[in-house]
């Protein structure tokens, strides 16, 4: 059997050649995220922000505009009303009820009776209150773990290779944080619980691709004494090339097959730690490993290295 | 690499027997198939999350404020009960102003007698000798309780405890549903109700903080006062259930529904219904005794700071049971005897947070997720087999190998499937093969270096075991940061990332290199098809 080769067996990309243009690009994407999400906002669930949602599947299409009219005709203060992976299921948002600890759900109850009365055999799929007091906590924890995660890996990698190699983790994450961040401030898909799930995968798994490379680097940087870092590094990136293809292919597979047929509600999730991957791919190349030029990695950083090697694994 | 001894054979195709037979009850869950799977052999489900079997999720907070009157409350009545014990202390009405007690002693010669008696009412906390309660003598005249904070603390964790215990004998009376009911921090209550229930109807259950009271009628009250809301000292001015005008009873406690040990609904001679009472020995003893003394005279029965009715006592009641009417139907008289009989809710309790997920929802869900996860594993395996040919098929038996452990460990520990936690399991899938990547791409590069193929094959797993190592420990950080912080579906979701990583560790690298060796040991290959 002929066994497909998406890389071919001997590649010689010089990758760090592009290295400045691809360092000024992803440090104008990831200002240009950053900028776009604080000046547009995220759309926060009430996860985060607080308040009521009801979630309802109807028998037929149901005409938004007339849904929305009944929903106001309730005056339950600001409502907003969303199709929900298709025209018979729609998502109606209400503002957090007065007060900031009780998610007293009055409102969210006269809406299913207003659509239990009005279209028969609706189903109510969901109803959530979130008070704003939970929301605060949610919103905090959410970010003191994504925080927390990015600084652990990233002491993590300092311990096992060097100090160059755990900043360059920490610049990659935050780089690819950044751009989901954007991309979620951009499309508006809603940021509930599960997106931060899957940020904190995006660390987790952007860092994959990250570590193999700079295991070969590390590797190579012991084999090949004299070789001047920038062939090096090509070297390494194009060693590892195939593995680095075929790897976020398979990731890709999978979280693409969630997407499409997998339940709307971990949609966002799904679509979060997609684009992760594919950014998180990119960056591994282009970040990860330029910034190790920068901080002038050369092979005496790992004299006292064969130490630090993996724990040794046993050889049946 | 030959060199793979039968112990380790058999112990690692033991423990993937193990997987897949842990893993088999949950995956036949709702099938038919499920009543013919032997008694014998290992039960351990997986449990659904509430997004995923439908539910309601509430969360609620004590409200601190009731929690400290509450406290102030119950050491007053202590606090007068205990002074006009002989030899009697006379004192002045009690403030309860700045939370804290506050009351002038009328004979100041007894002030050191009243304040040793007080000490004798609080509560040493540890070993540390400070108590619950300061008490200190302020212009040599007047009384001031001040409750320690450590005191507070401490009261509101026991009050915790007891509102635990309480909320779950409300819901589920039997005590037979498989409901969760537990602290969260130090004043949050997390109550998960699996099914259908309707969460108005749980939350109207829970909420319901039943006080009742029973308290001797003042007689000497003048009814003109009584109407215009003035009470004379010791007593009060309560609202009648009813709505017809107020009635003043005197302020101390006869008996209280906190010492019941039981309530039902039942009927009286007219065959209306009632709520049925039977105290414990102590309030049996105290409503005997406060009924002989006072035959003839009216007494109050309280619900909730309103006044049910105001029976005459006829004869001393003595046996401990008692009845009470009012405008109950059979419903409201049940709901009564249950909310009773569970006790008192000792703090009130808001909803901080409330979710409630339909059980079709969580079908579909599932449903979606099983079909993601079967197409999402095919898409993986397909891939595999043509990018790695025979080394493909040996990542893809790991992969599926991988796929029961997975199912399996979390069936023993009875771990929690939630909706993120499907796709956590189809993320798994695809990150697993990347051990595999890993390894075969290092054995393709180690046969182009020219190495012979068995020297390639180690090399290529040694090498590799280094990144494998790295990168699955920056796994493990972001899944257990996640498995901390998160909450319900997140958790769910890191515990299957965390399960994963370990489990695909050991097919990735152990379980396919002994398929490796032994298919090596058993063809003799001259060259890799890799």
């Amino acid at each position: 059997m002929k066994l497909l080769r998406l890389v071919p067996e001997h590649t010689n990309i010089d990758f760090m050649r592009w290295r400045n243009y691809a360092m000024v690009v992803s440090t104008i994407m990831t200002i240009a995220s950053l900028a776009f999400t604080a000046y547009r906002g995220l759309n926060l669930g009430v996860d985060f922000v607080g308040g009521q949602v009801i979630r309802a599947s109807f028998v037929q299409p149901v005409n938004a505009e007339q849904l929305r009219g009944r929903v106001d005709g309730l005056q339950l203060g600001e409502s907003s009303i969303q199709e929900f992976g298709g025209p018979r299921t729609f998502q109606i948002r209400l503002p957090k009820p007065e007060g900031n600890d009780a998610a007293a759900n009055v409102a969210a109850v006269r809406v299913q009776k207003m659509i239990e009365s009005n279209y028969p055999g609706a189903r109510i799929d969901a109803v959530e209150s979130v008070s704003g007091k939970v929301s605060e906590e949610l919103a905090r924890d959410g970010a003191m773990a994504i925080l927390l995660a990015m600084i652990g890996i990233s002491i993590y990698i300092w311990f096992r290779f060097e100090w160059q190699f755990g900043v360059g983790a920490l610049v990659t994450i935050a780089h690819d944080v950044a751009m989901t961040l954007g991309f979620f401030a951009f499309t508006r898909l809603q940021v509930d619980l599960n997106v931060v799930a899957a940020f904190l995968t995006v660390v987790g798994y952007s860092l994959n691709d990250t570590v193999v490379i700079y295991d070969r680097i590390r590797e190579n940087l012991r084999k090949y004494r004299k070789m001047a870092i920038i062939p090096l590094i090509n070297l390494s990136l194009n060693e590892t090339l195939a593995r680095t293809v075929v790897t976020s292919m398979s990731v890709l597979i999978a979280l693409g097959v969630l997407m499409l047929i997998g339940p709307e509600v971990i949609f966002g999730l799904a679509i979060a730690i997609f684009l992760g991957v594919v950014v998180g791919t990119y960056s591994s190349i282009y970040v990860s490993a330029p910034v190790l030029v920068w901080l002038g990695v050369t092979p005496d950083s790992f004299i006292r290295g064969d130490d630090k090697d993996a724990p040794e694994t046993q050889t049946a | 690499m030959l060199e793979f001894p039968r112990w380790k054979i058999w112990f690692v195709s033991l423990v993937v027997a193990l997987g897949v037979l842990l893993a088999i009850p949950s995956l036949l869950v709702g099938t038919t198939l499920a009543s013919r799977w032997p008694a014998w052999l290992p039960q351990y489900k997986i449990s659904l999350g509430l997004d995923l079997a439908g539910g309601s999720h509430l969360l609620f907070e004590a409200d601190a404020r009731d929690a400290q009157k509450q406290r102030l409350q119950s050491m007053e009545d202590s606090v007068s009960t205990e002074l006009r014990r002989e030899p009697r202390i006379e004192v002045g009405d009690i403030s309860t102003a700045g939370g804290r007690l506050s009351f002038l002693v009328r004979d100041p010669t007894k002030i050191d007698a009243a304040v040793g008696r007080l000490r004798n009412l609080t509560q040493p906390l540890g070993l540390t000798g400070s108590r619950d309660w300061d008490v200190q003598v302020m212009d040599s005249t007047r009384i001031v309780m001040t409750p320690t904070p450590s005191g507070s603390a401490r009261a509101l964790s026991d009050a915790m405890k007891v509102a635990r215990d309480v909320v779950r004998r409300r819901i589920d009376p039997g005590g037979t549903k498989e409901i969760t009911v537990v602290t969260e921090g130090n004043n949050r209550i997390l109550v998960e109700v699996p099914g259908v229930e309707n969460p108005e109807e749980l939350k109207r259950r829970i909420g319901q903080t039943v006080r009742l009271e029973f308290k001797l009628v003042d007689l000497d009250a003048n009814p003109a006062d009584v109407q215009a809301g003035r009470a004379p000292p010791g007593s009060q001015v309560l609202p009648m259930a009813d709505g017809g005008g107020f009635m003043a009873v005197k302020r101390r406690v006869m008996v209280s529904g906190d010492q019941l040990t039981d309530a039902r609904q039942g009927f009286d001679q007219d065959n209306r219904p009632v709520v049925e009472l039977m105290f414990n020995t102590t309030g049996a003893r105290r409503f005997g005794r406060v009924t002989q003394e006072n035959v003839n005279k009216p007494f109050a029965i309280i619900l909730d700071d309103k006044i049910l009715s105001a029976p005459n006592i006829n004869e001393p009641i003595l046996g401990g049971r008692a009845q009470i009417s009012g405008n109950f139907t059979v419903q409201t008289a049940n709901d009564l005897a249950v909310s009773l009989a569970s006790g008192k809710l000792p703090v009130k309790l808001n909803v901080i947070e409330e979710r409630s997920i339909g059980p079709d929802l969580g079908k579909d869900s599932i449903n979606k997720g099983v079909i993601a996860s079967i197409f999402g594993t095919l898409g993986v395996v397909l891939f595999m087999l043509i990018t790695y040919g025979r080394f493909g098929v040996y990542a893809n038996i790991a992969l599926i190998v991988n796929g029961f452990l997975i199912l399996g460990i979390m069936a023993v520990f009875n771990a929690t499937l939630t909706l993120p936690g499907i796709a956590g399991f189809i993320l798994t899938i695809g990150a697993a093969v990347d051990a595999n990547v890993l390894i075969n791409e290092r054995i393709r590069e180690e046969v182009r270096r020219g190495r012979r193929l068995i020297d390639a094959v180690e090399t290529g797993y040694r090498e590799a075991m280094r990144a494998i190592f790295d990168a699955n420990v920056t796994h493990v950080i972001s899944a257990g940061i996640m498995a901390y912080f998160g909450s319900g579906p997140v958790r769910g979701f890191a515990v299957v990332l965390l399960i994963g990583v370990v489990t695909s560790v050991f097919t990735a690298v152990y379980f396919t290199r002994m398929l490796v060796a032994l298919w090596i040991r058993r063809a003799r290959p001259r060259v890799l098809p890799i």
